[in-house]
């Protein structure tokens, strides 16, 4: 009868150490992992690798979700399709009206700002990815593409979706990465209100429905309704992305802060695909860096 | 010599991968958090019916898989899933005369000290999660165990 941790395994006879020294090795181990993952540094490398491992496993997990998706696809009636083509061809037509006079604005803005030439845009490159898998619960939004290291996705890099900001990218591997979505509890992205411009921070709240604006004095100029825009104040995201939408202003005179809370624009529960943006470095609305602020500082 | 040839290997390495994807496997919130450690079940059975086919290796890596797939601190179920399977391989000889009855109260308490080991970690590693229905896990998995055992003794014919 082995008794806990007596040896008894040895019963079977020059098998190696018994189960209690070797137990004992893979706990220090276990330790020294953690120890090392907390402060960083050698093994975010290792763990780099270790993405690319367990790369195959995501995929065969989320294969069975991808056939639905594919054989939903396939078998798409005419009409369906036809009137998605209809809506694509009105969206396109509302865009072109919206984009027709910006070379003009963006001309005129530059007067504005004494330049002699429009700026170009913020965002420099992009690169698309698609969602490989989902994990949305109160603790965790995080989501996992099927683009990483290999494409030039770098850690805390904008994702946006063709709505709004989604999130940041958290960790990379060579094939994948993951992203940790603005409504994460952990995540908190500085904000501006567009119509009147008041900054504030935005905090995620663990329901991919609700942002939070827990900093917000009582007298600060939000109403339901306003849209919020990056800030570009974090050194991550440019300025002037558009966020979410206030949904509900809560003012009790017996608090120094107003309790707001916000929807997000990009649709995170049902969108396949994001956008990894990369921002053009000395752009006004660039996220602030050092550099970038004694850019901005005025000459005269 | 021979002994070590007619260890499950094969066997062992499929259980695990097969509970890699059931643990990794998208759900809907509901059922997430719910869902019971797969791996510490697959793990339990091969520490009780074949306790030196994988080792504390094989439940190790699991484990560390795991934490990579999951984006937790590197080790922390490795650590939980290795004591998981110290436990049952210990205790294996008295295990295996035991129904699969009695046997899902010893499951019920090892995973939950599995969850207790992984809570610890998480609190200590500054992301604490408060959610009650960790502790209902190891109680799901005590019910799956009879089914598991069953279907994980189809994989392998038994000494």
């Amino acid at each position: 009868m082995a008794v806990f941790g007596s040896g008894g395994s040895r019963s079977f006879g020059g098998r190696g150490p018994s189960f209690g020294f070797r137990f004992f090795c893979y706990a220090l181990l276990s330790v020294v992992l953690m120890f090392y993952d907390r402060k960083g540094g050698w093994l975010d490398t290792a763990r780099y690798g270790l993405q690319a491992a367990v790369y195959p496993l995501q995929l065969a997990v989320n294969s069975p979700s991808a056939a639905w998706r594919w054989m939903q696809e396939s078998f798409t009636t005419r009409e369906a399709l036809q009137s998605e083509v209809e809506s694509l061809r009105n969206q396109l037509r509302d865009q072109q009206l919206i984009s027709m006079r910006q070379a003009a604005l963006q001309q005129e803005n530059a007067t504005l700002r004494g330049l002699n030439a429009a700026m170009p845009e913020v965002i420099e490159k992009r690169l698309i990815g698609e969602v490989i898998n989902v994990e949305v619960s109160t603790l965790r939004q995080r989501l996992l593409i099927n683009r990483g290291g290999n494409s030039g996705v770098y850690r805390a890099q904008p994702v946006i979706t063709g709505d709004g900001v989604i999130g940041q990218v958290y960790r990379t591997g060579p094939f994948s990465s993951e992203i940790i979505l603005i409504t994460d509890s952990e995540h908190a992205l500085p904000v501006q209100v567009l119509r009147s411009g008041v900054r504030t921070i935005a905090l995620g709240t663990g329901r991919a429905t609700a942002l939070e604006l827990p900093y917000v004095s009582q007298n600060d100029d939000v109403k339901v309704g306003d849209v919020l825009v990056t800030s570009g104040l974090d050194q991550v995201f440019p300025f002037g992305l558009p966020v979410g939408r206030v949904t509900k202003v809560e003012r009790d005179p017996t608090q120094p802060l107003a309790q707001i809370f916000a929807a997000p624009l990009a649709k995170i529960e049902s969108d396949r695909e994001v956008l990894f943006i990369w921002a053009r470095a000395n752009h006004p609305a660039s996220p602030a860096s050092t550099e970038a602020i004694s850019v901005e500082a005025p000459a005269k | 010599m021979n002994l070590a040839r007619r260890e499950p290997r094969w066997a062992v390495t499929f259980t695990m991968l097969v509970a890699l994807i059931l643990q990794a496997l998208p759900l809907p919130t509901w059922l997430e958090s719910v869902r019971p450690s797969f791996i510490g079940l697959v793990v339990i059975y091969w520490g009780i019916y074949a306790p030196h086919a994988g080792g504390i290796f094989a439940p190790w890596l699991a484990g560390l898989a795991l934490d990579v797939f999951k984006g937790d601190v590197l080790g922390q179920n490795a650590l939980a899933i290795a004591l998981v399977a110290y436990i049952s391989m210990s205790l294996h000889q008295r295990l295996r005369n035991q129904t699969l009855v009695q046997q899902s109260l010893f499951v019920f308490a090892v995973l939950t000290l599995n969850e207790f080991v992984v809570w610890g970690i998480e609190g200590w590693s500054g992301h604490p999660v408060a959610t009650p229905w960790r502790w209902i896990q190891p109680m799901i998995g005590a019910m799956l165990w009879p089914f598991v055992a069953l279907l994980a003794g189809r994989t392998h014919t038994r000494s």
